[in-house]
């Protein structure tokens, strides 16, 4: 199907508004703009004369950093608002900040919030496309996307391939959009975590399989997804403590010895070393952590360029 | 000021306590039922006719679960408003929950919102008053001094009161001082940050769940306090198909509990949350199919003894915002007669069991001389136009608040006039 014929959504909240084919394309996508930053010279003019800006209400380096280098790539302009930098320490609502934003005309308004639901809440107000950069424990279909990338340019496919997903599934916004994109483009989804970490009806929204100990999901697997524990969210109420997971939940080489040979591990970081993984597995070969932030800025150039593209294809009484 | 007397003619009364349903006229006078009789039995004479022809004559509905916001939160909704959009829902009588700011705690706050009320206009104010000093569950506010400032009935709406022995001594206490408690049924240590029903919507929608075991167990304790006490207690907002097989039991085992349920939870699940709809926020939150088919079942067998609204007021500053942030709860009162009458088709109940639900039980259960039609009970009446077709938007609603899930729903069936103290209130104005 070629990329003309689909038709986008105005917004990226999260990858269930995507089929296998926008998924297949927008990697399709992004494999080309990877390309560009291999060049010596990291920029074409794609998005040249438009701003997007970088709405941060809740800390992030990584992938904030990532967005921007992404933009700038394509040769758009950038401006960061973050939380403690704007009025919103003032008492002024998301909306009012928003919409003072959208007076700005700007032509892509990516969005980091600590509520689930914060993005969607504001891309069915606002008139210029809307990327989830995460949103509380909802959803972060650019990073999903990026994992999806990551295993489909080493694996050469996702579809007949077994991804575990380890740790705290029921505040992992990450671990949701990854099994909405994995088991849409055909792969079969375990998940583990402790009962405190999961929550009911995974297995039946998603379509995965559900475990309270990690070694059946990373059993036979071509790639797993070790997930950030919040440490700062425990204080000992959903596990007795950091040592404990590490112990019963942690990649190590003898758990790792269980998947495929060639699995591949993943890590949306940062990671928490000694947590979710030992150091032997971090420094494995078969680690994949390093390569998902270099395909993080190739899906986030593909998303900017897709919907900002989607954007200006719209008829005025569309985008009213 | 006298009134001037009142016919009702042509009508279909429906009076579930008198066991009556069919033509009759009815004579208002004095601010009370002065007569019942035949079709055309009452002389015109100088006295005002109201023709009821099409219409269902039904003893005052009574609504006895509304927010008010007054006082503290005058931007949401005050009395007249209130009121106001109370009548236009076809109640004659709203039970004020005292969770305002300040919370309604003092014999003096009672007399000086029932002296405001009684100037408001629309529906007849009932306050109720806090089952504990500040709604903090842990001393006993003066029944006694509240009950004769005015006070209808007593709780901490909005706060279960966990302490168990202070909830003890609340219901034997109430009991003497001829007061109903009511309990707003939430066990707070389980899920205290639960925004939704927890289940399949939470997950996908990222938000921490509430599970229904968070009512279950408080009403739990609760009939456990009914069978030691021995004194009566009613239920609030019964959401939960597990709540309300405890209900079922205990009143089987002839326990003095009672309780009621809100529109919303017979007929909106969790799925209707949809894409963080803050409208759909409510608490107790929506529940699964099973529980609002349970509920269902629970009205139908009479189980659930009153239907009230819960009607919950927020502006949009406490509602356009982020889900997490947003404010429990919906506004009720013009929906829950139109929602009861589609409730009655879809179960094939009589219209009695409307009366009896939304009047003839909340009047008991507060022990209020109205509920019924016959002579010497208050002249209020609602008057219900049960085949009009309507579209209900929430712009034109009487309330300040806008926060309806039910906005742009068909309906068919509602309040044509509210009489109230044998004073016409409210007339809908095409009529």
């Amino acid at each position: 199907m070629s990329l003309e014929s689909l038709v986008w959504p105005k917004d990226l909240i999260d990858l269930d508004q995507l089929t296998a084919e926008h998924i297949h394309a927008t990697l399709d996508v992004a494999e080309t703009f990877r390309e560009v930053s291999e060049r010596e010279i990291k920029k074409v003019p794609t998005l040249r004369g438009k701003l997007v800006v970088l709405f941060f209400h809740e800390n992030s380096t990584r992938t904030r950093l990532s967005f921007e280098v992404a933009a700038k790539r394509l040769s758009a302009d950038t401006t960061a608002l973050s939380a403690s930098g704007s009025s919103m320490a003032k008492g002024e609502t998301l909306l009012d900040t928003a919409r003072n934003i959208m007076a700005m005309n700007p032509d892509a308004l990516v969005m980091r919030h600590a509520a689930s639901g914060a993005s969607s809440f504001l891309g069915q107000r606002l008139a210029c496309p809307v990327l989830n950069a995460g949103d509380g424990a909802h959803a972060h279909p650019t990073q999903a996307l990026l994992d999806l990338m990551t295993i489909r340019r080493l694996k050469g496919r996702v579809a007949g391939l077994k991804v575990a997903i380890i740790g705290d599934l029921a505040h992992s916004r990450v671990a949701r959009s990854n099994m909405i994109g994995l088991t849409r483009l055909g792969a079969k989804v375990a998940v583990a975590g402790p009962p405190s970490m999961l929550v009911g009806g995974l297995a039946e929204e998603y379509g995965v399989s559900v475990h309270t100990r990690p070694e059946p999901a990373v059993e036979g697997a071509d790639a797993v997804i070790m997930l950030r524990i919040q440490l700062e969210r425990q204080s000992g109420r959903l596990f007795p403590g950091a040592r404990e997971y590490a112990r019963v939940y942690g990649l190590n080489l003898e758990r790792l010895a269980l998947a495929k040979p060639d699995c591949l591990v993943l890590h949306p970081g940062p990671v928490n070393q000694g947590v979710e993984m030992t150091p032997e597995v971090y420094d494995h070969p078969r680690s994949v952590i390093l390569e998902q932030v270099t395909n993080g800025v190739a899906v986030r150039m593909a998303l900017l360029y897709l919907l900002i593209d989607n954007a200006e294809r719209r008829t005025p009484a569309e985008r009213s | 000021m006298p009134q001037r007397p009142i016919i009702v003619k042509n009508g279909r009364l429906i009076d579930p306590v008198q066991g009556f349903d069919g033509p009759a006229d009815l004579l208002l006078a004095d601010g009370r039922v002065a007569a019942v009789a035949g079709p055309g039995a009452i002389p015109a004479e100088d006295r005002l006719v109201f023709d009821a022809q099409g219409l269902w004559v039904l003893p005052g509905l009574i609504d006895m679960h509304v927010h008010l916001r007054d006082p503290g939160h005058e931007h949401k909704e005050d009395l007249v408003s209130g009121l106001a959009a109370a009548a236009a829902g076809g109640f004659c009588a709203v039970l004020a929950m005292p969770n305002t700011s300040p919370p309604v705690d003092q014999a003096d706050l009672v007399k000086s919102l029932v002296a405001r009320g009684a100037q408001a206009g629309g529906a007849r104010l009932m306050q109720s008053a806090a089952l504990t000093k500040g709604r903090l569950g842990q001393e006993l506010t003066e029944y006694d001094a509240l009950k004769r400032a005015g006070a209808a009935a007593l709780t901490d709406d909005g706060s279960w009161v966990a302490d168990a022995a202070v909830m003890r001594r609340a219901l034997d206490y109430a009991h003497v001082c001829d007061l109903l408690p009511l309990s707003h049924a939430q066990e707070p240590t389980l899920a205290p940050g639960g925004l939704i029903h927890e289940g399949r919507v939470s997950t996908r929608l990222g938000l921490p769940g509430q599970p229904a075991q968070v009512e279950e167990m408080a009403i739990f304790r609760d009939l456990a306090l009914v069978r030691l006490t021995g004194k009566p207690l009613h239920i609030c907002h019964v959401s939960t198909a597990s709540g309300l097989a405890l209900i079922r039991a205990a009143k089987a085992e002839g326990l003095p509990v009672s309780c009621e349920t809100a529109p919303h939870y017979l007929f909106l699940t969790d799925e209707d949350v949809g894409e963080y709809d803050a409208n759909f926020k409510i608490n107790p939150p929506l529940r699964a199919a099973a529980d609002r088919e349970a509920l269902r079942q629970g009205l139908a067998d009479g189980t659930i003894d009153v239907v009230a609204t819960d009607h919950a007021p927020h502006s949009s500053l406490e509602k356009e915002v982020e889900f997490s942030d947003a404010a429990f709860g919906a506004i009720g009162l013009e929906t829950a007669l139109p929602l009861t009458l589609e409730l009655l088709r879809a179960l094939a109940l009589p219209p009695s069991r409307l009366a009896e639900a939304l009047s003839a039980q909340p009047a008991k259960l507060l022990k209020l001389p109205g509920g019924t039609l016959r002579p010497g009970a208050p002249a209020d009446v609602t008057l219900v136009d049960p085949q009009e077709a309507f579209v209900y938007r929430v712009a034109e609603s009487l309330s300040k608040s806008r926060n309806s899930p039910f906005d742009g729903r068909r309906f068919q069936g509602r309040a044509a006039a509210v009489i109230v103290d044998g004073e016409i209130r409210w007339r809908r104005p095409t009529l």
